[in-house]
């Protein structure tokens, strides 16, 4: 049993499948279609409202034409029990020669009076004729004799005439192979000695003929309705989509930076206000950003300004110093530090202009990239050369973890080893003079450079804060290098700027990681690194790695 | 710095820069002039004849970048660029229209005092040294470049740049190596000055190009030399 239901839901399988493709196919055409749901909707409703219509139309229609049949047959059932009985008037039922009499009378009913004076039959049509002697209202027993067919009357219309009723009723009959529906009339006719019954048989075939006709007109009147409906609302919604697809057009193209598109205005309804308002929104939008474009152009120029008007005179500043510095032998010993304090101040200062200008040139949005084909390791190797005689002055081993193979990518490597000199310079810097790991890895999309200190750490939820802008994790600390606080926020726009990551890990007394991950090539989407985040095993027991929160250059930006 | 000491023509605006620039300069044993305006940069160059042209290149009257032009229209004279900008495109700029090298404003007066004296080294080597890059002779004493007796017109950086290059043709050289040797820069610096200068030397003594086979690429390194 199971199989074969198992086999029988395995042959309805493709069916169900087809039929739930089917259906999602409409689903997502409904969703997505407003003409489709109008459409769909309108047709839906307004066949609900035909069909009910059509049948309260076929029902009256129905009603209407048996009530005149029956008026009519009425009407001639009585003609026929005036002219029976008058046939019948001296006939004794008793009487031998009954089965005659009862025939001629029949016959009397089919074969009217050639002069007219015959029951007409032309309102109620043919019938057929059947005269019984049945029972009587009074008890009495009648013969059974008929004419006719009697076995067509129905039992309860016989039992009610008996009964000396006139009465009628609607009764399917069967002729040969066919069933005919008929209304058949019977009434209680007197005779000479007691009543006997009259039936007439009306065929309804004209009634149901008609019946079938104005069915099967109505039923194509319907369609045709439901067509001439879908075609309405379809026409009547493309009035509104057509203009709604437009106006959702040119907000694509708008969205897309074409900021001159604008929507045509047509007349002055409901679809002309929108492109009205549309277009007000977008002149607004496209003001807005070119006064933003305007202020970055400003910005840009205010920022070369500022750098030469600050440098000339610091060039002058700068040299004065250096010429003191030189002849410093010549001063008197009260001006030695003084002197060595302006030449490294004047460094700082330098440094803290040169960071300054790169930032608002990153946030200007005007930073360039100038990629080119590098070998990492070199790139790491200059970085490293670069804070050499800070590492040694610190006492700080710099370790190298460079993979054998060369490691090519696609960077601007002035922004590469700038990052990785801020990173290097803030790992000697809270590095305490433990070493300081610098590990290079790379797979097929992607280089990773991470730089290890064993220092203080990072305090939980430091992680986000390294790079903001003139933040200091501890403020009583002395200096080493003297950054200007800017330098990891540089790094993590020069990162971005390449479409990589620049992540930060750490945890209290355990040091700290940055991992920078780059992709190989400009076009390439970053979506993991080759490196993990925490470098486990280089502090032994430092626990397993944490993977800090993808900090602002995350794969989330 | 043999017997006479080298002129620097200084084209700088600023009086205050200028003069201290002079004062450093003459400090480290340089003869000085100093030129304040664009326009007077060509008379100075033609009658004073200097060693090097220290430039600014922002000039009242005409940009640097014109005055560099000029300059090498006429004169194969080393120019060393001082610039408030550090901008690729202004540096880029600079060194296409000619620059030998720049400095970006503040310099550090030993830094600048070492790049000058690295412009005006001479090139001294054996006096029959011959050497052949590519298809092109080099006549090293008497700093002359020919392919096949026609003699090409380098200034003396690009010869030193070539000759680099010419004199060890086994040897890939990266960017920090050629700033090194070539600008005598200590410490690792801006490679946009390499890519730049090698360009300028391949429109010069290549047939091609964009096809080099003097100056070779080498992929994610640097440069070497192209056989013959």
């Amino acid at each position: 049993m199971t199989s074969l239901a198992g086999r029988a839901t395995d042959q309805l399988r493709p069916v169900t499948e087809a039929a739930g493709e089917l259906t999602a196919m409409f689903g997502a055409l409904w969703r997505r279609s407003l003409k489709v749901r109008v459409v769909s909707s309108t047709v839906a409703l307004s066949s609900t409202v035909v069909l009910v219509l059509g049948m309260v139309l076929q029902a009256q229609l129905a009603e209407r034409l048996i009530e005149n049949k029956t008026q009519a047959a009425l009407l001639q059932a009585e003609n026929s029990r005036i002219l029976v009985e008058s046939e019948l008037g001296a006939v004794d039922p008793t009487s031998a020669s009954l089965a005659g009499r009862l025939t001629t009378a029949v016959d009397r009913l089919t074969n009217p009076d050639p002069t007219g004076t015959g029951p007409a039959t032309a309102s109620a049509g043919a019938y057929e004729p059947v005269l019984v002697d049945g029972g009587d209202p009074s008890g009495v027993v009648g013969t059974g004799q008929k004419i006719g067919p009697l076995e067509d009357v129905p039992a309860v219309l016989r039992s009610a005439v008996e009964r000396g009723a006139l009465a009628h009723k609607i009764t399917t009959v069967q002729r040969g192979s066919t069933a005919m529906i008929m209304l058949a009339v019977g009434m209680p006719v007197a005779s000479a000695g007691r009543t006997m019954q009259l039936y007439l048989l009306f065929p309804l075939t004209a009634e149901q003929r008609t019946l079938t006709l104005v069915q099967s007109t109505l039923v194509l009147g319907g369609l045709v309705l439901l067509v001439l409906i879908a075609g309405i609302a379809s026409l009547v919604t493309r009035q509104v989509v057509v203009p709604v697809r437009q106006a959702a057009e040119v907000a694509e193209r708008f969205a897309d930076g074409h900021l001159e598109e604008r929507m045509p205005v047509v007349g002055e309804d409901e679809m002309a206000r929108l492109g009205t308002s549309f277009n007000e929104m977008a002149a607004s939008i496209q003001r807005q950003i070119r006064q933003l474009e305007e202020f970055g152009e400003l910005q840009r120029g205010f920022t070369s300004d500022v750098s030469h008007e600050l440098r000339t005179p610091l060039t002058t500043v700068r040299m004065a110093a250096d010429l003191l510095y030189e002849s410093r032998d010549k001063l008197h010993p009260v001006l030695h530090r003084p002197v060595e304090l302006l030449v490294s101040e004047l460094d700082r200062f330098e440094t803290l202009l040169a960071d300054l200008l790169e930032i608002s040139r990153l946030d200007a949005g005007v930073a360039e990239l100038h990629g080119e084909t590098v070998d990492l390791r070199a790139t790491v190797a200059n970085a490293v050369a670069s804070v050499r005689a800070v590492a040694d002055r610190a006492g700080t081993a710099v370790e190298l973890d460079l993979p054998d193979d060369e490691v090519l990518a696609e960077v601007d490597p002035r922004r590469v080893e700038r990052i990785l000199r801020n990173l290097l310079t803030n790992a000697l810097d809270h590095g305490e003079g433990h070493p300081v790991q610098v590990i290079v890895a790379a797979d097929s999309d992607a280089v990773a450079v991470l730089v290890r200190d064993h220092g203080i750490g990072l305090q939980p939820g430091q992680q986000d804060l390294v790079f903001t802008r003139f933040w200091r994790g501890d403020p009583s600390r002395d200096r080493r290098t003297g950054g200007t606080g800017l330098g990891l926020s540089i790094s993590l726009e020069d990162a971005r700027l390449h479409g990589g990551w620049l992540q930060a890990w750490g945890a209290p007394g355990k040091g700290s990681a940055f991992r920078l991950t780059l992709p190989r090539g400009r076009d390439i989407e970053l979506t993991g690194s080759p490196l993990p985040l925490g470098f486990p095993g280089a502090s032994p027991g430092s626990g397993p790695p944490v993977q800090g929160p993808p900090v602002p250059a995350g794969p989330g930006r | 710095m043999v017997g006479m000491a080298a002129r620097v023509l200084v084209v700088e605006d600023d009086p205050a820069s200028a003069e201290m620039l002079s004062i450093a300069l003459r400090q480290a044993g340089f003869e000085t002039a100093v030129v304040g305006e664009g326009t007077k940069v060509m008379p100075a160059l033609r009658e004073l004849k200097p060693d090097l042209v220290l430039l600014d290149l922002m000039l009242p009257g005409m940009s640097g970048i014109d005055v560099c032009k000029a300059i090498r229209a006429e004169s194969d004279v080393p120019v060393v660029m001082l610039t408030a900008r550090s901008d690729t495109v202004d540096v880029v700029l600079g060194l296409e229209s000619g620059a030998d090298d720049y400095m970006v404003k503040p310099p550090k007066t030993q830094e600048l005092v070492a790049r000058l004296r690295a412009r005006l080294r001479r090139i001294d080597g054996d006096p029959a040294e011959q050497l052949t890059i590519g298809d092109l002779a080099i006549d090293v004493p008497g700093h002359r470049v020919s392919r096949d007796g026609t003699p090409i017109s380098l200034t003396p950086l690009e010869f030193e740049l070539l000759l680099a290059l010419a004199r060890k043709p086994r040897q890939v050289f990266t960017r920090e190596v050629l700033l090194e040797q070539v600008w005598g820069y200590r410490h690792a610096a801006d490679t946009r000055l390499v890519n730049v200068h090698v360009q300028r030397l391949r429109s010069k003594v290549e047939r091609d190009p964009e096809h080099p086979e003097v100056v070779l690429t080498v992929r994610g390194i640097g440069y070497k030399a192209g056989t013959a």
